[in-house]
C-alpha cells in the first residue's frame, strides 16, 4: 500500500495532483478560494499522516476526500457558508462524478472547466496566465512573480483581483458548448504558448517551458479532437527539442543554422513529428499547426543545406493567408532566400522595413542578405541598426560576433 | 441568477448620430428589449439625458450641498443603461454583445454586488 516516502515523493504528488484536486473541489464547493484552502488543509494533514501510514494508493482521491471534509468543517463554523454547505452535501453522492445533466454534453474533466474559467476572455491576458499557472500548474505566487519578473505583491494582487472577478461577475465554471469552442480555444492556447515563449526566451526560465508543455499535454489529453491543441503541443515539443543545441559550451546562443542537430532531443522530435502527422490527417490547418509543420521540416533535415526550403516557403504562405503578420512575412523571406536567392528575399525585407523598423531581427536578416550579395558596407550598417534595437545580451553577443567577422 | 448593469459608454466629443441613424438605433433597441423580455432576463432599460443636465448632492456636516452639473467631467459618460437578470457572465456578455451591435457604442457589463 505504501511506497518509500521522501519529501521528493510528496512534492511530486502535490505537483501532479494539485490542479486536479483544486478543480474538483471548485466544482463541489462552488468557490476557488475555498477549494484552494481545503486542498492546503488536506496537504498539511497528508504531511503528518503519510510518513507514518504510507502514501495511500490513490493520493488524489485521498486529498479530495480529506479536503472536502475539512471544507465542510470550516463551513459549519461559518454561518455565511450555509448555502455552500448544502451544495457540498448534495454533491457528496455520487463520488466526484461530474454532473452530466447540468452540462448537457459529454462528461468533462474538472481541469478542463478550470482552464476555460482561468482563460475566460473577460480576464486580461496577464491575469489568465497567472491564474492558469497558479490553479492548474500548482505554482506558488512567488514562483510566478519571479518567472515574469514582477514584484511578488503585484502578482499576488493580480491573482486576488482575478479570482474576485470570477466570483463577483459569475464567470461560469464549465466547458463551453461545442459551438462556442472555436471562439474560446484560441484564448486558452494563447495563454499556454505565452508561458512557453517566456520560458524559451531565457535559458534560466526553462521551468516555465516545461510547465507549458505539461499544460499542453493536459490540453491534448482533454481535447484530443481539437487539431490546434495538438498543433500547439507539437510546436512546443519541436522547439523544446532544440534546447540542448541552442547553447554553446561558453553559454552563448547558437542559431538554428549553426546548431549541432545530433544534440536535438530525439524523443521530443519523434513525439512532435507524430503529432504533426496526426494534424495533417485532420486537414484543418491553423496557425499553431502550420508553425509546428515548419518546425517539423527543420527537424526532418540533417542540416540547413538539406532542408526542404520550398516546403517551408509554402507553409509560410499558408500561415500568412490565415494569420497575416509582418514577422511571419520576414520569416518567409528568410526561407525564400534559400529557394530564390538573397536578392529576391531582400526585396521583400525592404518592403517590411518600415513596419518592422524597431525589430532588431529585421535588420539582422537584412545584414545577412546584403552580406551574401557582397554589399559589405551596407551589411555592417544594418548590423549596427540591429545592435541599436536590442538589449538582450544573447542577441547582442551574436550580432557583435558577426560584426567582427564581417 | 444575478443582476448585471449594461451601460452605454458614450463619448463626450464627436458627432451625434443623425435623425435617420437615431431611428435605426431606436428600432434596434426596441427589438433587443423585446428579445430580452422574451428570454426572461430584462429588468429595466432607459436612455439618459446629457451629463450637463445633472445635479449633484453632497453631504457637508449636517447640511446638504447642491451643485449644478455632473460629478466629474469625463471623456465618456453613461448615455443609457439596461439592467438584466442573467444566470452568469457568459449570458450577460451575450446580451452585452447584442447591445453594442444594436447601438454601435461600447457597452460596459458590470455585476451588481447586491440587488433586491
Amino acid at each position: 500500500m505504501s511506497e518509500p516516502l521522501s519529501s521528493v515523493t510528496i512534492t511530486r504528488i502535490v505537483t501532479e495532483e494539485y490542479g486536479r484536486c483544486v478543480a474538483t473541489l471548485t466544482r463541489v464547493l462552488g468557490d476557488i478560494d475555498l477549494a484552494e484552502d481545503a486542498v492546503q488543509d488536506a496537504l498539511t494533514v497528508a504531511l503528518t499522516r503519510w510518513p507514518a501510514d504510507g502514501v495511500p494508493p490513490n493520493p488524489g482521491g485521498w486529498i479530495v476526500t480529506t479536503a472536502r471534509r475539512r471544507a465542510l468543517d470550516r463551513l459549519r463554523r461559518d454561518a455565511v457558508g450555509r448555502d455552500k454547505e448544502a451544495r457540498a452535501f448534495r454533491e457528496e453522492q455520487p463520488q466526484d462524478e461530474p454532473d452530466e445533466a447540468e452540462e448537457g454534453g459529454p462528461v468533462h474533466d474538472d481541469r478542463l472547466r478550470m482552464i476555460f474559467t482561468c482563460c475566460h476572455p473577460a480576464l486580461a491576458l496577464p491575469a489568465r496566465v497567472a491564474l492558469t499557472l497558479r490553479l492548474l500548474g500548482g505554482l506558488e505566487t512567488p514562483e510566478i512573480a519571479r518567472a515574469f519578473l514582477v514584484p511578488e505583491a503585484t502578482m499576488a494582487q493580480r491573482i486576488v483581483r482575478a479570482k474576485n472577478k470570477i466570483r463577483a461577475a459569475r464567470i461560469p465554471y464549465r466547458v463551453p458548448h461545442d459551438a462556442d469552442l472555436p471562439d474560446r480555444v484560441p484564448g486558452v492556447l494563447a495563454v499556454v504558448y505565452l508561458v512557453f515563449t517566456e520560458g524559451h526566451a531565457t535559458a534560466t526560465r526553462d521551468d516555465l517551458a516545461a510547465e507549458a508543455i505539461r499544460l499542453g499535454r493536459l490540453l491534448a489529453e482533454l481535447m484530443p479532437d481539437e487539431p490546434e491543441v495538438l498543433g500547439l503541443l507539437a510546436l512546443m515539443l519541436l522547439t523544446e527539442a532544440r534546447r540542448p543545441a541552442r547553447t554553446a559550451a561558453d553559454g552563448s546562443r547558437v542559431l538554428l543554422a549553426d546548431q549541432d542537430r545530433a544534440r536535438w532531443d530525439a524523443e521530443l522530435v519523434a513525439e512532435g513529428l507524430a503529432l504533426v502527422r496526426r494534424c495533417l490527417r485532420r486537414d484543418a490547418p491553423g496557425p499553431y499547426q502550420l508553425q509546428a509543420a515548419i518546425n517539423a521540416v527543420h527537424a526532418s533535415a540533417p542540416d540547413t543545406a538539406a532542408t526542404d526550403w520550398a516546403q517551408i516557403v509554402a507553409l509560410h504562405d499558408q500561415l500568412l493567408a490565415l494569420a497575416p503578420s509582418p514577422t511571419v512575412a520576414l520569416n518567409r523571406a528568410v526561407a525564400l532566400a534559400e529557394t530564390e536567392g538573397p536578392a529576391a528575399a531582400l526585396i521583400i525585407v525592404e518592403e517590411l522595413a518600415e513596419r518592422l523598423d524597431r525589430y532588431h531581427l529585421l535588420h539582422a536578416v537584412r545584414a545577412d542578405l546584403l552580406g551574401r550579395l557582397g554589399r559589405d558596407d551596407e551589411a555592417r550598417d544594418a548590423l549596427d541598426a540591429a545592435l541599436a534595437r536590442t538589449d538582450d545580451p544573447d542577441d547582442r553577443a551574436l550580432l557583435t560576433a558577426r560584426r567582427r567577422r564581417g | 441568477m444575478a443582476h448585471y448593469l449594461l451601460s452605454v459608454v458614450t463619448p463626450t466629443e464627436g458627432e451625434p448620430p443623425s435623425e435617420d441613424e437615431m431611428n435605426v438605433i431606436m428600432g434596434n433597441v426596441a427589438k433587443l428589449q423585446s428579445d430580452m423580455q422574451e428570454a426572461g432576463v430584462w429588468v429595466f432599460s432607459g436612455g439618459l439625458e446629457a451629463p450637463d443636465t445633472a445635479t449633484v448632492l453632497r453631504r457637508s456636516g449636517d447640511d446638504v450641498l447642491v451643485t449644478d452639473g455632473p460629478f466629474v467631467e469625463l471623456k465618456e459618460y453613461v448615455g443609457g443603461l439596461t439592467i438584466i437578470d442573467a444566470p452568469d457572465l457568459d449570458a450577460a456578455l451575450h446580451w452585452g454583445r447584442r447591445s453594442t451591435e444594436a447601438i454601435g457604442l461600447a457597452i460596459e457589463v458590470r455585476p451588481f454586488h447586491w440587488a433586491p
